[in-house]
């Protein structure tokens, strides 16, 4: 073993490592990247048609059905009608808004950030796809929220980096994410948005008036997250929407 | 079990049992408690962990007469960070569903004091094949344990097995909800984890007196 506790053999061999490894991890990313992209584009637009009801849930309870890959990006193209860009109080047309990162978007000072918004039409239904930014327990979490000319919850998506499997993950269960189809961001007019509450005592989500969907047990902060992205992105949006009728 | 000499036998059987990572050696007990409130999850951490162990566990082998003794502990570091990181970016390319699901357990995995304690107790000072065995009994002993935690967490915590709904309907009161059953809310919760940990180690030692330390 003497030949190799030597400093100087230690060193370069630290080096060579160091160098081979770093290699080895540029290379593979850099030959992965493309197809990397593509997945996670996929999967933005799954999850957009997934908010407005494009989806193979079918009549069935339980898991989450995508459009598959293989057929997401006509689909795509075939329901969603407009996409735009919300900035500093003004919406305007954009094709950039299917791009807009929004974990990059939501360190900017609120005035200045992108926030897109995707029209589709469905059944001849206007849907408005709000795609939102926020914390969770332990990391990020997203989603996206469709809303018809009303201001009343059509579909919702939630996802997260690294919430507590059975508990804080849950978020992306349809019995979560199914409470909040019928109910309405406005209370008597004015802006509410939608509250993950605890002891609502509605767990069957039949009272769709009182702005509150059922919380998760033991996923008290992941909650508090949903309902806390959900008031700082959509109430941005209201008067807009109002507006295209 | 032909194909194996009784000594490479061992290898695979005793951490399975009576030389158990989680239950006698009492390693890599953070993940256990994170990751166990469901039974699938449990899964997918085991076999995660079984490849990076099986795959660690050769390349330190057949660099153990390479590495600087001095820095050995490093280089276990990077071979386990390379590993998973590649197998995260191959799993986001071609599977990328699969890798969505074992987002939270990447870092996870890198932690795992099992991994770095068979690197250093085994892997530097074996061969390849028995290196191998090695690894991937461990990760099996440590597989049985989470799969036993998982088990007990979802069907007792979610009424849930793998999502489906084995006891009935909570909200619907079907099943065995309709006689008054509730969920305990508090198997999800990480500490009630260590409480089965606990419950497992007392039924082995029970069972084995041998396993019982002298005070």
């Amino acid at each position: 073993m003497a030949k190799t506790d030597g400093n100087v053999y230690t060193i370069v061999f630290a080096t060579v490592m160091v160098i081979v490894v770093g290699g080895i991890l540029a290379g593979l990313a850099q030959g992965l990247k493309p197809a990397i992209k593509e997945n996670e584009r996929f999967e933005k637009q799954q999850n957009i048609l997934y908010a407005m009801g494009v989806n193979e849930n079918g009549n069935s309870t339980g898991a989450v059905n995508f459009i598959p890959t293989d057929r997401v990006e006509e689909e795509y193209k075939k329901y969603i009608k407009g996409t735009y860009i919300l900035q500093g109080g003004k919406l305007t047309e954009s094709a950039e808004a299917f791009k807009v990162d929004m974990k990059k978007q939501s360190k900017l000072p609120k005035s200045e950030r992108k926030m897109p918004l995707f029209v589709g039409e469905r059944d001849g239904q206007e849907f408005y796809v709000i795609p939102m930014y926020g914390k969770g327990l332990w990391d990020a979490i997203w989603g996206y929220v469709s809303l018809d000319k009303n201001l009343v919850v059509q579909g919702a998506y939630f996802d997260h980096k690294a919430e507590t499997p059975g508990l804080g993950a849950n978020i992306k269960e349809r019995y979560f994410m199914d409470d909040f189809i019928g109910e309405n961001i406005l209370n008597n007019g004015s802006f509410a948005g939608i509250t993950v509450a605890k002891g609502n005592n509605d767990p069957k989500n039949l009272t769709k008036d009182d702005n509150e969907v059922d919380a998760l047990a033991g996923a008290t902060i992941t909650g508090d997250g949903v309902s806390a992205m959900m008031k700082s992105t959509l109430k941005a949006y209201v008067p807009h929407i109002k507006n295209m009728k | 079990m032909g194909l194996l000499s009784k000594k490479d036998q061992k290898l695979i059987l005793d951490p399975l049992a009576d030389d158990n990572p989680i239950t006698i050696q009492v390693l890599g007990i953070c993940s256990a408690l994170a990751i166990t409130a469901q039974l699938k999850a449990s899964i997918v951490m085991s076999i995660a962990v079984l490849f990076v162990m099986g795959v660690g566990n050769v390349v330190i082998s057949a660099m153990r007469n390479i590495i600087p003794s001095k820095i050995r502990i490093i280089v276990q570091l990077v071979v386990v960070a390379t590993l998973v990181i590649v197998v995260d970016q191959v799993l986001k390319a071609y599977a990328y569903s699969l890798s969505k699901e074992l987002s939270v357990f990447v870092g996870l995995i890198i932690t795992n004091c099992i991994i770095m304690g068979r690197f250093e107790a085994f892997a530097l000072g074996n061969g390849l094949w028995r290196s191998f065995l090695d690894g991937i009994g461990n990760a099996l002993g440590y597989g049985v344990i989470l799969v036993i935690i998982g088990f007990f967490r979802e069907l007792l915590g979610s009424g849930t097995l793998l999502g489906f709904k084995v006891l009935g309907d909570p909200i619907e009161k079907t099943g065995l909800y309709s006689i008054g059953y509730e969920n305990n809310g508090f198997m999800l919760l990480s500490p009630m984890a260590l409480i089965v940990v606990g419950l497992i180690i007392w039924v082995q030692r029970s069972r084995n007196k041998a396993l019982i330390e002298e005070n």
